[in-house]
């Protein structure tokens, strides 16, 4: 197939247009421009709303979204996929409104533990060479039952200093676009700078290459596992410090969000082949679509998730015109 | 020549996941019958024979679908379930008249859903997982705008249906009980079933087989979502009425029946019994769990570390490629 397509003369279109950019690059680009444009329909239906207050209100909860997204992100980087992400940042959620606000102490270390156990089940994964869908499945209905436990009835307080420190206004850029920034900047470094990054994303791609090449996969995937449980963590520490109470059900629907997310910013299941930078746009697209955008349209509120199915539908297909583009 | 064989089918029985399964069933089952001291044993039975048949049937599709290889699984079941049962009391309005309909109703609305993953699997080559996962905020969206605060009640054929006992046992349970058995034929000796299961090993040689893939993996996912369909009509049924969150405790449940009864997650090995065994395993232990006066986080809790255990001990995926 592909040694009759580069029989072909390649450049029959001689000029230049949009489309005949490199489908790497345009992949790349697509969660950026779907961003883009969601901003640019919600300046339309609401002008008032691309402003420094707008943005502080419209995405601030996109925060937790983004930081459950990056989780994820870790997990699928190495082949694996974790469904219990969403309970766990109910947990913590529960946890930090009750025994972080009342015993700080104690509090620290029961999160600790939990991050703990989520490195232990990345380890468990490797050694016993085990589905991460079912251990992540058994481990969501463990999270699910320990957050009731804390946390029976809705309420709880969030500590002061977590409140504070959502609500911190930056001059002249609003916080959430400045945390987003700062978010996808550090783990872009991360995964594509540093070695451990890129053993991470090699494990992905081609998990016996690295194995060879003499990395532990054991350790990289403990690390992976705990830099999710560490994301998971700052998720549900915002989601609090944004909602001031907590609820065992609070993250319940982060699982699937954050796997949407992933995939939005050009991340894929397989191959280690995944965008920091991308993740959070997507985090981002989400939330206004789900949120700003519908209640800018009149549309009710029953909608939110049918819009992030609509969107997600929509980049995809996108993205497969992008990639079925004939070269 | 006949013994022998028994010898042999016993000797692998350890090596059959879904073994373990019906062993911990009976277990479980044991130790709550020993708290109660017998008492009310019938109803446990009963009880736990119910709910594991609408896990099964929900668990019947899923597996299907995730015999087909690693990656294939419905996510969108639970919202699929809460739109049918919905759609089911909406179109029998509390008249016997309508059963037929409203059933029918709820089939094709699963089967529609079906359809739509399928068509985003093919058209945008995406992985299941994320097209179903589409599908389901959609499907959501549309049950909680439908079907939010609907107060049909079921028709009284309908919810008698699922009171009605033939030797002690509830009809509708022993309907599920022979589907089950025909879905194991259909798996195991129709070109269908061992179509689904070569996808499942490998893909690409089934294709050059001959087999039409593209074909057996749209039926499979209109299948499972159309148990989907049913099992909304059948719970709303049930549960004398329907809900937008009906189904939501299927997701998690379908997938852990399938695993836990011995279906290999990375496709190619189905296995049917091991559904029953799985099903009445975890609905028995939170039977037990409620006897002991545990309340619901506890139960959950102790689901999870179950699950983890069995998959643990069932051992991992072996490397068959």
């Amino acid at each position: 197939m592909s040694s009759t397509a580069s029989a072909r003369p390649v450049n029959r279109t001689s000029p230049a247009r949009w489309f005949d950019l490199s489908p790497t690059l345009l992949r790349t680009a697509l969660p950026f421009v779907s961003l883009a444009l969601m901003l640019a329909a919600i300046g339309w239906l609401n002008p008032r709303a691309i402003s420094y207050m707008g943005f502080n209100l419209m995405l601030s909860l996109a925060i937790p979204v983004a930081l459950a997204t990056i989780a994820q992100m870790f997990v699928i980087t190495v082949n694996e996929l974790d469904l219990s992400a969403g309970f766990f940042i109910s947990f913590i959620a529960s946890v930090s409104v009750t025994m972080l606000h009342d015993t700080p102490l104690l509090g620290i270390a029961v999160i600790a533990g939990a991050v703990f156990v989520y490195a232990a089940i990345g380890a468990l994964i490797h050694l016993r060479n085990l589905p991460s869908i079912v251990v992540t499945l058994g481990m969501a209905f463990v999270w699910q039952g320990l957050a009731l436990m804390v946390l029976p009835q809705p309420g709880g307080k969030a500590p002061a200093w977590l409140q504070s420190f959502m609500a911190v206004h930056v001059p002249f850029v609003p916080f959430p676009i400045v945390a987003a920034a700062a978010i996808a900047l550090v783990v872009h470094l991360a995964l594509m700078k540093t070695s451990y990054g890129a053993v991470l994303r090699g494990i992905g791609g081609n998990q016996a290459a690295v194995a060879r090449a003499g990395w532990s996969i054991l350790h990289a995937k403990v690390l992976a596992f705990t830099l999710a449980g560490v994301f998971g963590v700052l998720s549900a520490l915002t989601l609090v410090g944004l909602s001031t109470a907590g609820d065992a059900n609070i993250g319940a629907g982060y699982t699937l969000l954050a796997i949407a997310g992933v995939i939005l910013g050009g991340g894929e299941f397989m191959g280690g082949r995944v965008s920091a930078m991308g993740a959070v746009a997507g985090a981002l697209t989400l939330t206004l679509a789900s949120a700003s955008l519908l209640s800018f349209m009149h549309i009710p509120t029953d909608w939110q998730t049918g819009a992030n199915g609509v969107i997600l539908i929509v980049v995809l297909a996108l993205r497969a015109m992008i990639e079925r583009r004939p070269k | 020549m006949n013994a022998l064989r028994m010898n042999a089918f016993v000797r692998t029985l350890p090596a059959r996941p879904w073994i373990w399964s019906f062993i911990g069933a009976a277990i479980v089952f044991l130790a709550s019958l020993l708290i109660t001291g017998g008492a009310g044993a019938g109803g446990i039975v009963v009880a736990a024979l119910s709910l594991a048949s609408f896990a099964v049937v929900v668990g019947m599709g899923q597996m299907f679908v995730m015999s087909l290889g690693p990656g294939n699984v419905d996510l969108s079941l639970p919202a699929n379930i809460g739109l049918a049962s919905a759609i089911a009391m909406k179109v029998m309005n509390g008249s016997d008249s309508m059963i037929a309909a409203g059933i029918v109703a709820a089939l094709a609305s699963g089967m529609l859903i079906g359809l739509i993953n399928y068509g985003l699997i093919r058209t945008l080559r995406i992985p299941p997982i994320i097209a179903t996962l589409s599908t389901s905020f959609i499907v959501q969206s549309i049950d909680i705008s439908y079907g939010r605060g609907l107060q049909v009640k079921p028709p009284p054929g309908f919810a008698g249906f699922t009171d009605l006992r033939l030797l002690g046992l509830p009809v509708f349970v022993l309907v599920i009980i022979v589907a089950s058995i025909i879905a194991a034929i259909v798996l195991g000796r129709t070109i269908f079933g061992r179509s689904v299961l070569a996808i499942g090993q490998n893909m690409r040689a089934a294709w050059l087989a001959g087999i039409k893939v593209q074909r057996i993996r749209a039926v499979t996912y209109v299948l499972c979502s159309a148990l989907g369909g049913l099992s909304g009509a059948l719970l709303a049924a049930y549960f004398r009425g329907s809900s937008t969150d009906i189904g939501n405790e299927y997701l998690l449940m379908s997938i852990a029946v399938v695993v836990i009864g011995g279906t290999s997650v990375a496709g190619g090995r189905a296995n049917l019994p091991g559904l029953w065994g799985a099903a009445l395993f975890l609905v028995l232990l939170q039977v037990m769990l409620n006897t002991f006066g545990a309340d619901a986080s506890v139960r959950l809790v102790t689901t999870g570390f179950v699950i983890i255990a069995v998959i643990t001990a069932a051992g991992g995926r072996v490397a068959e490629r």
